[in-house]
């Protein structure tokens, strides 16, 4: 265990190190490589939700000036992969079938691409896509939750594996709710949200050889990609090359392959040129994911000295009927709070839509808008300040999986929110608070989320001018990867920021897994630990050699590089300048490729990040309109090891929470199966105008059983909390409990 | 709105009316060239392209970041599709295409336009100044280098667009107060979420003066 890393150094916050390349424009998205002879790919989607494609008339697009050919399942060249894959083979994570674009007639949800036109300019490709006709026969579809909540099934991934984190789960008594002294009763709904990241999905797809293939795609792995294309194109790996240097945003959506990247992948094949597909920002609503429609029921039981006597949990997500997409709704209330007895049942209902995906925070953000209302409404209900009513609760181990945490400063995040937020100004007794003819409320909600790692690898080079040059193949979506690594790096060597460069965001470089739940910073960091350690490890053998025994006797942790010197730490003799060691041996550079894996801390400790979320809302009486006037945000998520890129990720996710309790609703017409937002001036994301001051607080404090680095993740916790913090203000300055997010005026009329 | 409209010359509508016949013409031609016997030879020279080209584009003259530019545009092709897919200035982005994130934000005679919403073919002898024409060489303008201060961004993406908002939001007396910003710039979505930061820049930059 190396506790030097947080111990070293005070902490200097780093500007992004990419900052200067996305502040002139120069940072390179997927769209925006200009390739040679490039054609443009614009798709055409299925005007029904379910039935199957009885012709289509491509005449007159094939006939427009510029289209280079339209395809669809009719003329589609075969893909190897397609015919490999059985008709329900379970996929990890998800199981079904993934969508096979083009592969046959069935159309299976509304505005499923069913043809792409491709065309020697933008234009030319989008005027061809508009003179396409199809016809269908059209069968009856079901894209309505309610109406079908009855219908919905045990997930098969629980079926098979009673110890699934989907299965049905009985902490304890089954039957303690009916007999609590206390006890509150409530059906919650989230509604269908869509990741909306700025960038559109994107992918340029160019064939270099008949059997090589390069992709600029937008996604969250560059690894799995590859993996997902030259299993497609039945190619090796290697000869599938997947770069995705800038993320433009994506909030989980490139976290699975979708159909438009095969099909712009298949055109290139077809047309013999590379080609561009960008979604149009309706298809982003349609095509690559979302947060997925999900009921919920709590009932709690309670004493009257506020111990939880029982929580029964129960669930139903929406998925589509050809992928079965699960998530870790109910997690949050098997382990968060002190309840000896707990019942969790999580249900899917497939529907007549495309698949979801994971959006951030994604399961236990929806479980925690559920679990830390009824939190909220049993305090209410006891008559006790909800975070006494949360401390009365708190557990110093794990009660699901019975065992210790690795860390949990959940403590200090409690004190610290409070003051913070002023939490002394709220009154127990809802609307009656007032500041002019505002209602004045706080909340509160909690969140919580598994330090999740894999293995990484990087690689390192040092030269004689004392750069290091690190390369891993993980993507950046926004958080600043990196510039933490690029930090770690600095704390591990000594070697000034500066003098670090950090490549990602291509297959080429050593493996990396997704960005993706919160599992960044701790898989990649330890990986570039380890890499720059064995540059150190080198260096002190040459040192050994040349310069006695001073450095024989080193370990990477005593020595450290500054100003181009070796320094062994408390000997400040004992220095080498690094240019002359390279020249005494003769080399340019020095370099080291290094793996990093989970350890088996995780068989004996339960490793969660945590967070908390405190709101102060205004809300006007007469028209219902809420105003989120200040956020606090509190993390327990281990080192910090980026402070400035960190405090944006947690105002992001505190973003995402405002836009989760108040604005974001997908809302679809079931006559056709098919949304009416379809753009930002329907489904309402948070503008400047909507987002106030977010006040951030890191416990900071390392989680070395975690991970070497100590971090325990952040991305999912800045989200996972904030929507029940702003629905229970809502509550608190209103007396009106809305739990059918989001909390439009409307559901606040007549206080 | 008014000055906008003024913006448009009758002879324009003219144009606009020829330009359909053009289609016809050009989509015969076309149908002619990708008959069977003369496609191996139009692919060859990329024949059709180039005829197609020359027949439906319509020559536009403007500035960008200081450079004169004589382009041929079709007249349906945006200002930001020209910027991004032809002159490969793909600093503005796009993010909705429908004039509702502000992602495309540029200047046009020193105001702020999206892109998206204007044809390249109205922006006949008009200044165009995008992000990458805000640097004086490796001098970064004084949002660009707030941007960075404040950490403005995460995934970068909205970033330029807001830059190009910002400073107009200053130059049009729009930034004397965070409310203000908040307000005046509530047409420029960031999905990440950096809205506090990117306030905290611009805040500094009007309070710091700055340079247009
Ligand atoms: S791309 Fe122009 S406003 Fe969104
Ligand atoms: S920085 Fe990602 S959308 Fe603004």
């Amino acid at each position: 265990m190396n506790e030097a890393f947080f111990d070293k150094k005070e902490y200097k916050p780093l500007d992004r190190v990419d900052g200067r390349l996305k502040v002139t424009g120069a940072a390179k998205y997927s769209a925006e490589y200009a390739l040679p002879n490039m054609a443009y790919g614009v798709l055409v989607g299925s005007r029904i939700a379910k039935g199957t494609i009885k012709s289509i008339d491509s005449k007159a697009a094939e006939r427009a000036p510029g289209v280079l050919a339209v395809i669809s399942h009719l003329n589609v060249i075969k893909i190897p992969g397609y015919a490999a894959r059985g008709v329900h083979p379970s996929e990890p994570p998800t199981g079904g079938q993934p969508l096979r674009v083009f592969y046959d007639n069935k159309v299976y949800s509304n505005d499923q691409p069913i043809a792409i036109v491709v065309a020697t300019s933008l234009e030319k490709a989008q005027y061809g896509a508009s003179l396409v006709k199809v016809q269908y026969d059209q069968q009856e579809h079901q894209t309505d939750f309610e109406a079908n909540a009855k219908n919905a099934v045990i997930a098969a991934a629980a079926k098979k594996n009673p110890k699934s984190p989907t299965a049905d789960y009985d902490r304890g008594q089954t039957d303690a709710f009916e007999t609590a002294p206390f006890r509150i009763e409530a059906e919650y709904v989230l509604p269908t949200e869509m990741h909306n990241p700025m960038e559109l999905q994107a992918i340029t797809a160019h064939w270099e050889a008949d059997d090589r293939l390069t992709i600029y795609d937008k996604v969250q792995g560059t690894k799995t990609t590859q993996k997902t294309f030259a299993k497609e194109w039945d190619v090796p790996e290697q000869n599938v090359k997947v770069i995705a240097t800038f993320v433009g945003g994506a909030f989980g959506n490139g976290l699975h392959s979708w159909p438009h990247e095969s099909a712009a992948i298949i055109a290139a094949k077809q047309v013999k040129r590379p080609v561009k597909v960008v979604l149009t920002r309706e298809q982003m609503f349609t095509m690559v994911g979302y947060r997925p429609r999900t009921w919920q029921k709590i009932q709690m039981g309670a004493a009257k000295d506020g111990k939880l006597v029982a929580i029964n949990h129960h669930s139903i997500g929406q998925t589509s009927t050809y992928e079965e997409f699960t998530e870790t709704t109910l997690m949050q209330t098997r382990m968060m709070y002190a309840s000896p007895n707990v019942s969790t049942r999580y249900r899917l209902l497939p529907l007549n839509v495309a698949t979801p995906i994971w959006m951030r925070g994604p399961g236990e953000a929806t479980g925690a808008f559920a679990l830390e209302s009824a939190m909220d409404e049993m305090a209410h209900a006891i008559g006790m300040d909800p975070i006494e009513f949360r401390l009365a609760n708190y557990t110093e181990t794990d009660p699901d999986k019975n065992m210790p945490w690795s860390t949990k400063y959940m403590r200090e995040c409690y004190e610290e929110g409070k003051k913070r937020i002023g939490w002394e100004n709220r009154k127990l007794k809802p609307g009656s608070v007032r500041d002019g003819e505002w209602l004045v409320g706080y909340g509160m909600g909690t969140g919580t989320f598994g330090a999740n790692r894999g293995p990484a690898t990087v690689k390192a080079e040092l030269d004689l001018e004392g750069n290091l040059v690190m390369h891993c193949a993980i993507t950046d979506i926004g958080p600043g990867t990196a510039t933490a690594m690029v930090q770690v790096a600095s704390n591990t060597t000594g070697i000034a920021p500066e003098k670090i460069t950090f490549h990602l965001g291509s297959s080429e470089f050593p493996n990396a897994g997704l960005q993706g739940g919160s599992s960044t910073v701790n898989s990649v960091g330890p990986a570039v630990q380890a890499a720059c350690n064995a540059l150190k490890e080198q260096l002190i053998t040459m040192a050994a050699a040349k310069s006695g025994p001073d450095f024989g006797a080193a370990k990477p942790d005593d020595i450290m590089f500054e100003k181009g010197e070796i320094q062994l730490s408390g000997k400040s003799s004992a220095k080498l300048k690094l240019s002359d060691l390279f020249k005494q041996n003769n080399i340019q550079k020095i370099e080291a490729t290094q793996e990093s894996k989970p350890s088996e801390n995780g068989k004996k400790y339960s490793m969660n990040a945590f967070s908390m979320h405190f709101a102060m809302v205004h809300v006007h009486p007469f028209t219902g309109q809420v105003r989120v006037k200040k956020i606090v945000c509190c993390a327990d998520a281990g080192t910090i090891v980026s402070p400035k890129t960190a405090e944006s990720q947690m105002i992001g996710g505190a973003t995402g929470g405002i836009g989760m309790a108040l604005t974001e609703d997908a809302v679809m017409d079931h006559r056709f199966g098919r949304y009416v937002t379809k753009d930002f001036g329907d489904y309402h994301v948070p503008v400047h105008a909507d987002v106030p001051d977010i006040d951030v607080y890191f416990v900071n404090k390392p989680d070395l059983l975690a991970d070497p680095v100590g971090s325990k993740g952040l991305g999912e916790i800045a989200i996972i909390g904030v929507a029940p913090a702003i629905a229970n203000a809502v509550f608190n300055a209103t007396g009106k409990r809305v739990r059918h997010l989001p909390i439009t005026p409307d559901k606040l009329l007549g206080l | 709105m008014d000055k906008y409209k003024s913006d448009i010359k009758p002879e324009k509508e003219d144009h606009h009316e020829s330009r359909r016949d053009f289609l016809k013409t050009s989509s015969i031609l076309t149908a002619i060239a990708v008959a069977p016997a003369t496609v191996a030879k139009a692919a060859e020279y990329n024949l059709g392209e180039k005829i197609s080209a020359a027949f439906e584009t319509t020559p536009v003259n403007l500035t960008v970041n200081g450079v004169k530019k004589q382009l041929a545009v079709e007249p349906r092709s945006t200002l930001l599709d020209v910027l991004r897919e032809q002159l490969d200035l793909t600093g503005t982005k796009k993010g909705c295409d429908y004039g509702q994130c502000g992602a495309c934000t540029v200047h046009v005679n020193g105001q702020r336009v999206l892109s998206c919403l204007s044809l390249a073919v109205m922006q006949e002898g008009k200044q165009v100044t995008t992000i990458e024409g805000l640097a004086k060489g490796d001098e970064l303008h004084p949002m660009q280098k707030a941007f960075i201060k404040h950490d403005g961004f995460q995934c970068g993406y909205c970033t330029p667009g807001q830059i190009m908002s910002g400073i107009a939001c200053i130059n049009e007396g729009h930034a004397d107060s965070k409310e203000d910003i908040k307000e005046f710039m509530s047409g420029n979505i960031c999905r990440c979420g950096a809205y506090p930061n990117i306030v905290k820049a611009i805040q500094e930059v009007k309070n710091g003066g700055q340079r247009s």
